[in-house]
């Protein structure tokens, strides 16, 4: 093999761009479950709804952007409902139920969109405007992966001031503490978790329409996007933001680093990650000892 | 106090849950007699061989689930490589199946335990994602060996014909193929019913109660959970082998993340930690699907509905809400 230090800085920024789309995965799913929680299996769903509204919004208004821009509202909109109507009377009958309310729905949500738009996978062009590839010095990489980049550090950076600088955000880190002292201060904690499940589900959806330029739109895209999502969580540690991306990063450029090394081990590689992180740190890279014990 | 509580139960209440008392001190000899009249009462005999078989399944899983009080995503995992084990060993080396099922069993109960020391380690919520990520990892090692046939999936598990002391199935006939299931479903059963009444059974219960005053009691929970999760996949691995002999096949999506969800549902829908619960969820599921399917394309709507008005409403399933409602007579 032509081993090259072009070849492997591509590869490094593939693995960035990959990565990108778990991080905003897996700090859905962490934020879900670090305010209420609920680990939600219906996660892969989402983003799988999620690109369908793009598809769907793409073809209505002619513009990828309005996709981009009105797909993950609608989508947090129809998570809120489902929080507001059908995991909100489960709150306090255990751990699993909620769990399994979610795996419902998603079981439900990949086979509504089959009737709809059809058992096929469907193509979703790149737009025009981000087609190409755009020189960065040493190499050329497609520009739409860089501007996959570029909205997932400007989602996080937004995210990050919503959560430590705003009163709401405020209000959001404390319940993620201890939500019965928020509730004897006064606070609708109620409300919070509406609005976290609704911000999750749409971060989900936006990775939804982000990747489906790079690999087109299927019912079933959802199931293997949430294994990832799920091994990225328990490596990075369940509820922490930072651990969700660093943790998505790390297997991002593994997975892509074993594509050009060992290809047979490209998809087990996060596998040994997370085998590798129970064995040495079972509460994640960046978790708390004890939480959920 | 106790009369304070005591319900005025009607007197027929009182006889059903008598009744009731006594097959279940006869439990295993009433669930074999269920089994022989199961493909009578049936449309066609392949039917009920897929009830028992995703029975087995699901009372494997019942076992980790509703016994011990974990939730595991990962079960195809146990399915596929009880199926994958017996079915290249009758098709690729020409195994007879007096060895191929205790292999694949052994098989499924040895990648149980490379998995639960990994997923014990984890607590609470964690091992329903870590489970579900191994299996995952699983599907993609078996997809990648030569001898499990990739993306078509393994062919060729031919086996025609089984002779025991001198007596011939021919398993060909669907009906001497069902009795041959039979046997070892039952045997299966009457292990299970030996486990739950081990001071073993009484520890994994004590788990799903209260593990902390489990670890308090001094018993060693990991350990505990470790040979639960074992046992649990034994079970599954039989029912993979079974499913290998009836498919004459085995079809990659035995591992798939959709088959461990299923008996998820299959357990919930009957009743999780039942004895017989597990085969009233796979017939409902398995009805469900014959029936639906016949009119529309989109069972799986259907399914996921019911799915999802049994966790909100009825959480016990159906033979769990029966049983509660002849015991407190409502």
């Amino acid at each position: 093999m032509n081993l090259t230090v072009d070849l492997l800085a591509l590869q490094l920024f593939t693995g960035v761009a990959l990565g990108a789309i778990y991080v905003l995965l897996a700090v859905g799913l962490s934020l879900i479950f670090g305010m209420l929680t609920v680990v939600n299996f219906a996660h892969g769903a989402f983003f799988m709804l999620g690109a369908y509204a793009g598809v769907w919004l793409a073809d209505r208004t002619g513009s990828f952007w309005w996709a981009l821009l009105l797909a993950p509202p609608l989508v947090a909109a129809l998570g809120m409902l489902c929080e507001r109507w059908l995991i909100r009377p489960l709150y306090g009958r255990g751990i699993d139920y909620p769990l399994l309310l979610t795996f419902g729905l998603a079981y439900m949500m990949v086979e509504a969109v089959r009737m709809v738009f059809g058992k096929a996978a469907l193509p979703f062009d790149t737009p025009e405007a981000l087609q190409g590839a755009t020189s960065l010095g040493f190499t050329d990489f497609p520009t739409y992966r860089l501007f996959v980049i570029a909205v997932v550090v400007a989602l996080l950076l937004a995210l990050w001031l919503l959560i430590e600088k705003t009163p709401f955000g405020l209000i959001v880190r404390a319940g993620a503490r201890d939500p019965v002292i928020v509730r004897v201060l006064g606070v609708d904690v109620s409300r919070v978790w509406l609005v976290v499940f609704g911000v999750g589900t749409g971060i989900a959806a936006l990775a939804g329409v982000l990747s489906a330029p790079l690999q087109g739109v299927s019912p079933e895209m959802g199931t293997s996007v949430l294994t990832v999502a799920f091994v990225v969580t328990v490596v990075g540690g369940m509820g922490s933001l930072m651990g969700a991306v660093v943790a998505g990063l790390l297997i991002g450029i593994v997975e892509s680093m074993a594509v050009l090394f060992f290809p047979e081990a490209a998809k087990v590689s996060m596998f040994v990650i997370m085998a590798a992180v129970l064995l040495l740190r079972p509460q994640g890279l960046f978790g708390r000892a004890g939480l959920l014990a | 106090m106790s009369s304070a509580l005591k319900r005025t139960v009607p007197a027929s209440a009182h006889k059903m849950d008598r009744w009731l008392q006594q097959v279940g001190l006869h439990r295993v000899a009433a669930t074999v007699l269920i089994f022989a009249c199961l493909p009578w009462v049936m449309p066609y005999p392949s039917l009920a061989i897929n009830i028992l078989i995703y029975g087995l399944y699901a009372v494997g899983f019942n076992l980790l689930f509703g016994y011990t009080g974990l939730l595991s995503f990962g079960h195809a995992a146990f399915l596929g490589v009880g199926a994958y084990t017996a079915g290249i060993l009758i098709a690729q080396h020409g195994a007879s199946w007096w060895w191929a099922i205790p292999a694949a069993v052994a098989m499924a109960a040895l990648v149980a335990l490379a998995m639960g020391l990994l997923a014990i380690r984890t607590r609470g919520i964690y091992f329903a994602m870590v489970t579900l990520a191994l299996s995952q990892c699983v599907y993609f090692i078996v997809y990648q060996l030569p001898a499990s046939g990739g993306e078509n999936g393994l062919r060729g598990v031919n086996l025609a014909e089984v002779s025991v002391a001198g007596l011939k199935l021919n398993l060909l006939d669907p009906m001497q193929k069902y009795y041959f299931v039979v046997v070892f479903v039952a045997a299966a059963m009457f292990v299970l019913s030996r486990i739950l009444a081990s001071p073993f059974g009484g520890v994994i219960e004590a788990v799903r109660e209260n593990e902390s005053r489990a670890r308090a009691c001094g018993f060693d929970i990991e350990r505990t959970k470790l040979l639960a999760f074992v046992l649990s996949a034994a079970f599954c691995g039989l029912a993979g082998a079974l499913n290998a002999i009836h498919l004459s096949s085995v079809p990659i999506e035995t591992l798939h993340y959709s088959t461990s969800g299923m008996v998820v549902m299959l357990c919930l829908l009957g009743g999780m930690g039942t004895y017989f619960g597990p085969f009233v969820g796979a017939a409902l599921f398995l009805g469900v699907q014959d029936l639906a399917s016949a009119y529309t394309e989109n069972w799986q709507l259907y399914v996921g509905a019911l799915f999802v008005l049994f966790v909100l409403f009825f959480p016990k399933g159906v033979w769990g809400s029966f049983l509660e409602r002849i015991r407190h007579g409502r």
